[in-house]
Order: structure tokens, then C-alpha cells, then sequence
């Protein structure tokens, strides 16, 4: 395997997360809920999913345990804001403290266990291709979801009729009411899906990307998810892309401390961060692009009259 | 079953007061259950955890210790908050704070002088602030999102500071340990009481920080400004008050504050800097904040609150032999419940029992 297939091969396995997580959070945005609380319900997803990988021994039991264990803690935030209307942002913030809280707790006994790794699908015939072979064909679970996710979200989100109505939701509240479509319930879904997606994210983390536990482990990635769908501006293929982008970059850091440049490695570690940024400076200095791809409804509460 | 909200024709004083005392009542209640299940006895893993830790004078000593910071930031947040500018960074601005107000004790170690402490507290504000400082001028100037750019700066900031104890600010007679030198007696906040504590001048600060930022609140044109903006930006407009202002306002205010908890507490209760140096007051005082209802009278008994949560981990780890993240549990239910209980303040609360309709919450 030559370098270049090598540092291919890292710099997925450093975006998958990302991407999967932030296409959980552009449906949830997308149906006009914010949830700042990606961060809490990934570490949820990544502790549930090793406990569940070493309780049984099989690591697909492990992913199981990671989406269910992050949707059902997404209802928390669900029923605090959908139900009783409270404030979203500082809902998510209770919900990622939580997490992290809870998370350690419960992961206290797997510190230092040695993990279950996700082993790989040979995809036949497609895996011979040389180089590209290699790197996608040889992937985990994991990874394969994560792509079938952007075609699926994208094609849910601008194809289907669900679709429509989870986006004329996000955009106006009141009207979709009108229309008679049950915004709460949308929302309920919207939510549990993006709950999902980072407890599968979480669990990419725990499997496969670092096949440990450790308190912290998502180290900021829900938050940077969280600027990935700014930057994206809510579009499923610009957050495929975005994802790949910071991946890089934290690829690049990791690289740019085995080749000894000097710099000091703390810095380096900076570099995702300060690239998120960027980027978020980059996106949200025209102000009337952001506001014509923000979901009009974003963030706000809904009461129906009755 | 489903539950249906209704919107109160005025927002409920009794339950603006009672809200926070029955968002703690149901996580002392939740608290009991996870004890249960945990296999330890609820009412002696509660009385360690609430009670204990405030039977004796030096635990007293400590909740001040632990409470300080907290409401240092809160008070802070609070403006903040109350003006609808969302700075989640203050771990960060706290680490900068703690950095920029220890450079006196650890690059002039030699220089005595009485006004040492002075301009230590004072660079700390400063560092607090001119960190805070860049969420706000991408906010204005950048229209950036303000909760995620301060977010990724408390990891910058935390990596900054965990190169300096590593690198140039490394005690060189500190057995390679990552540690700063220890500050010279000077440079160390004094203790208030010392014949019965370690409780330090950063309480002090505190309580005259919330005293002080209440009576702009409701005293002061300032202070209206921060409530008529944060309210509806369009009323505060046309009373020709400006957003964007209102925007380094407070996020220099509540930096400042971050800050200045930061070096008090190093300088009153570590002594030296080191790679950890909060056990993630910045976090913490935003529940702080919430509990005491954004009220900076309220932020000093939340404050509190919060400061026993610290120490009954601390107990309930030695005399339980439970995990001190019990804690971190703790802290993020008692948000939940605050959160959820602020709904009886502006709703009437009805749960309906026949034909399920939308959502069966």
C-alpha cells in the first residue's frame, strides 16, 4: 500500500464521523428544531456502542446499541423543546453536559479495556481496482452507511414528498400547520433521526476511528459538525464535502507532527478548530445568502392555537 | 395521553420563584433513583452528597472556594444572555484570564512589590476580555455564529496553555512534571478568614461582581439597553440603542469576568499553572446562570448550588465509592429540570388522556 493510499484511507476514516453526524443535524435544522446537542448524544452513541460491542463480542451489536442509545437520548431534548417549548439553545447545552456527564459515568469501567474493531467488507471484483479499489472497496459498515446516507438524505430531503413537508415545516411553522401537517410530530422524527445519526457517528468513533474508550473521546467533533451544516448551507452533498474537508485537516495535523516540521504539537491540534472558524467567517459574511439558506423557522418554538 | 400547553395570560410570579426550587426538588429525586440503581442507599447517598459537606467549617471554606468562580462567570454570562448574545466560551476566556494574569508571577518571579497582585488580577480581566473579544468582532463585524466560534475557542485556548506549562513556562526545577514555577507569596489572592479556611478574596470578588451587575441591571440606562435589546432588537433600534455595541458589551464583560475567575483562582487556590486548571467552572456556570434565572441575585444561591455539586462528588467518591462524574450527571439533570419547569411560568399545563392525536409524549 503506497502512502497516498494510506493517508486516503486515514483521512476517511477521520471525516465518516463528521459526515454521518451532520447529516443527522441538517435534517433536524432542516425541519427548523437547532440542537446544539450533538456533541453530548455522539459520546452517548461511541460509550453505548463499545459497551454493547463488548458485551455481546460482536461489534455490529455495538453500532445497534450506539443509534438506539443516542435516539432515545435525543427525546429528552425532543419532548423539552417540542413538547414543552423550551429554549433550544440552552436545551442542547444541558443535553451535550449531560452527555458528557453521563457518558463517563457510565463508561468508568471500559477505561482501557482493549476495544473491538469494526472489521472490513471486501466489496468482489470492485476491490481489485487499483488504488481506488483499495480505498473505497475495502471499507467498513460504517463507512458504506455513510455514503448511503447523503444519497438517501438528499433524496428524501428534494425527491420525496416527506420531504417537501419536512422543509416547508423548517421554513414556516404556522402554514405547514395550517396545511395540516403535524409539525410536532415531523419534528419528533426530525430530531430522533439526527439522534441517530450521531449515535452512529459516536459508535464510528468507538469502533472504528480509535477502538477504545475514553472520557471526552469526541474531543469537539459534534460541535464542528454543528459548523460543518452552517458551511454546508444546509445541503446534504456540500456537508459530504465539508466533511471531507475537515477530515483533511485533521489528517493533515496528525501527518504534519510525524513529519517533525517544528511546530509544536499542541498548535497543530489547534488547526481543526481555528479552521472551523474560518470557514464559519468565510460562510457567514454575506449576510443575505445565510439568511436565504437558513431554515426561516429555525430555532423558533412552536405553540399550535387550540 | 398527550400534553397540551396554554399560554398564560401573564407570566406567573409564583412559579418564576418556584420553578428553581422544584427543578432541584426533581433532581434530588432523580438523583435518589440513580443512587437506588446504582445498589447504594438514596437517603445516605443523598446526605453525603447535600448535607455533609455542610456541616463543617472547612467544608464551608471550600463550597466559597468552589462557588466563586461559578458566579464570577455567571454574573458575566448573564448579561450576556440577558442581551441575547450567546457566549458559551468562558472556559476559554477563564484558561486565557488564568495565562495573561500569571505572566507577572512567572516571567517577573523576582519582582516584590505590592503591586503585584493588583495588575495580576487586572491582566487577567484583560486576557478574559481580548479573548472574548474575537467571538464579538466576528459577530459584528462578520455576522459569524457566536456560540460556535467561542466554543472552538476554549480548545484553543486550553491547547495554548497546556504547550506553555510544557514549554516555556515549564519550572525548570519541576522534575519535568508540566507545571509552572509556584507563584511567590505576593502573587498568591489571600485567604479571608485564615484561621479557619482556605476560602480566598475571589468570593469577595464575586459577591461584588453579582451586587454590582444587579444594580446596573435595574438601575442603570446600560442595563436597560441590555434588557430591551435582548428582549426584541427591533424595540431597542428605535430607542436608538445599538446591537452591534451591545454585542462587544457583553462579551467583554463577561470575558472580563471569566477571566478574573481565572487567575483568583489560580493564584488563590493552585498556586502555579498547570495543563488543568478548571474542572469546567466555564461549562458549569451556564447552568449557574439559568438556575439563578439570569438574576445576579439569584446566580450568588445557585452558585452555591452548584459549588455543593462539586464537593458532594468529591464526598460521595470517598464515602460511597461512586464515580465523582455523578456530578457532571447532576449538574446537566438540574438544567434539564430548570428548563423544563421555566415552561410553568408562561404555560398552563394540561395533559389530556382521551383519543391520541400527534404526538403521545
Amino acid at each position: 500500500m503506497s502512502i497516498f493510499e494510506a493517508i486516503l484511507l486515514t483521512v476517511i476514516t477521520a471525516s465518516t464521523p463528521l459526515v454521518i453526524a451532520a447529516l443527522g443535524e441538517l435534517v433536524t435544522e432542516r425541519s427548523g428544531v437547532l440542537n446544539l446537542g450533538v456533541e453530548g448524544m455522539m459520546i452517548m452513541g461511541a460509550v453505548a456502542a463499545f459497551a454493547g460491542a463488548q458485551t455481546s463480542g460482536s461489534p455490529y451489536v455495538g453500532i445497534i446499541c450506539g443509534i438506539a442509545a443516542a435516539a432515545l437520548f435525543s427525546l429528552l431534548f425532543a419532548f423539552l423543546t417540542l413538547t414543552l417549548v423550551a429554549n433550544q439553545v440552552a436545551t442542547g447545552l444541558a443535553l451535550t453536559l449531560l452527555g458528557l456527564g453521563a457518558s463517563g459515568m457510565l463508561g468508568e469501567p471500559y477505561v482501557s479495556v482493549p476495544g473491538i474493531r469494526l472489521e472490513e467488507i471486501v466489496i468482489p471484483v470492485l476491490s481489485d481496482i487499483p488504488v481506488i479499489g483499495h480505498v473505497l472497496f475495502r471499507q467498513d459498515l460504517i463507512f458504506y452507511l455513510s455514503i448511503a446516507l447523503v444519497i438517501g438524505v438528499s433524496w428524501f430531503l428534494f425527491r420525496s414528498r416527506a420531504g417537501l413537508k419536512l422543509r416547508a415545516i423548517g421554513d414556516s411553522h404556522t402554514s405547514a400547520h395550517t396545511l395540516g401537517i403535524g409539525v410536532i410530530r415531523t419534528r419528533y422524527l426530525a430530531v430522533m433521526f439526527g439522534g441517530a445519526c450521531a449515535g452512529l457517528a459516536g459508535a464510528q468513533l468507538s469502533l472504528v476511528y480509535t477502538p477504545q474508550w475514553a472520557e471526552n473521546m469526541s474531543a469537539g467533533r459534534g460541535w464542528i459538525t454543528l459548523a460543518l451544516v452552517v458551511f454546508a448551507s444546509w445541503r446534504p452533498w456540500r456537508v459530504f464535502a465539508g466533511g471531507y474537508l475537515f477530515g483533511a485537516v485533521t489528517i493533515l495535523q496528525l501527518h504534519a507532527q510525524a513529519f517533525g516540521l517544528g511546530i509544536p504539537a499542541q498548535f497543530l491540534s489547534m488547526l481543526p478548530y481555528a479552521a472551523t472558524i474560518v470557514v464559519l467567517i468565510i460562510i457567514s459574511h454575506n449576510r443575505r445568502t445565510t439568511l436565504i439558506n437558513t431554515p426561516a423557522s429555525l430555532g423558533k418554538a412552536f405553540v399550535p392555537e387550540r | 395521553m398527550r400534553i397540551e400547553l396554554e399560554k398564560r395570560p401573564d407570566v406567573s410570579k409564583l412559579f418564576a420563584f418556584v420553578s428553581p426550587l422544584l427543578a432541584l426538588a426533581l433532581t434530588l429525586a432523580f438523583g435518589a433513583m440513580m443512587f437506588a440503581i446504582l445498589g447504594k442507599d438514596p437517603v445516605e447517598a443523598l446526605d453525603a452528597f447535600f448535607v455533609e459537606p455542610l456541616l463543617e467549617v472547612w467544608s464551608l471554606h471550600e463550597l466559597a472556594i468552589k462557588a466563586a468562580p461559578l458566579i464570577l462567570i455567571a454574573v458575566g454570562l448573564a448579561v450576556s444572555y440577558r442581551s441575547n448574545n450567546w457566549n458559551i466560551g468562558a472556559e476559554g476566556q477563564f484558561t486565557i484570564g488564568a495565562i495573561t494574569g500569571s505572566y507577572l508571577p512567572i516571567v517577573f518571579y523576582d519582582w516584590h512589590s505590592p503591586l503585584v497582585l493588583p495588575l495580576m488580577l487586572l491582566l487577567g480581566a484583560l486576557g478574559g476580555a481580548l479573548f472574548a473579544a474575537i467571538p464579538a468582532l466576528l459577530k459584528a463585524h462578520f455576522n459569524t455564529n457566536e456560540i460556535l466560534t467561542s466554543l472552538m475557542l476554549v480548545y484553543v485556548a486550553q491547547l495554548f496553555l497546556d504547550w506553555l506549562v510544557r514549554g516555556a513556562w515549564r519550572d525548570p526545577k519541576g522534575f519535568n512534571f508540566p507545571v509552572s514555577r509556584d507563584f511567590a507569596p505576593e502573587a498568591v489572592l489571600p485567604a479571608i478568614w485564615e484561621e479557619s479556611g482556605r476560602a480566598h478574596w475571589a468570593f469577595i470578588f464575586a459577591i461584588i461582581a453579582a451586587i454590582g451587575v444587579w444594580f446596573m441591571l435595574r438601575f442603570t440606562l446600560k442595563g436597560f439597553e441590555v434588557v430591551v435589546l435582548g428582549q426584541s432588537e427591533r424595540a431597542g433600534r428605535f430607542a436608538g440603542f445599538s446591537s452591534k455595541k451591545m454585542i462587544w458589551f457583553s462579551f467583554l464583560f463577561s470575558g472580563a469576568l471569566a477571566g478574573l475567575a481565572g487567575i483568583s483562582e489560580v493564584s488563590g487556590s493552585i498556586g502555579h499553572l498547570q495543563p488543568a486548571i478548571s474542572p469546567g467552572y466555564g461549562f458549569t456556570a451556564i447552568i449557574v446562570a439559568f438556575l439563578g434565572r439570569l438574576n445576579p441575585l439569584g446566580i450568588i444561591a445557585s452558585g452555591l448550588v452548584l459549588a455543593l455539586t462539586y464537593l458532594g462528588g468529591e464526598a460521595a467518591q470517598l464515602s460511597l465509592g461512586v464515580s465523582d462524574k455523578v456530578t457532571r450527571v447532576f449538574q446537566g439533570l438540574l438544567l434539564f429540570f430548570v428548563l423544563s419547569c421555566d415552561t410553568l411560568i408562561y404555560y398552563k399545563i394540561r395533559i389530556v388522556w382521551s383519543r391520541v392525536r400527534g404526538v403521545g409524549a
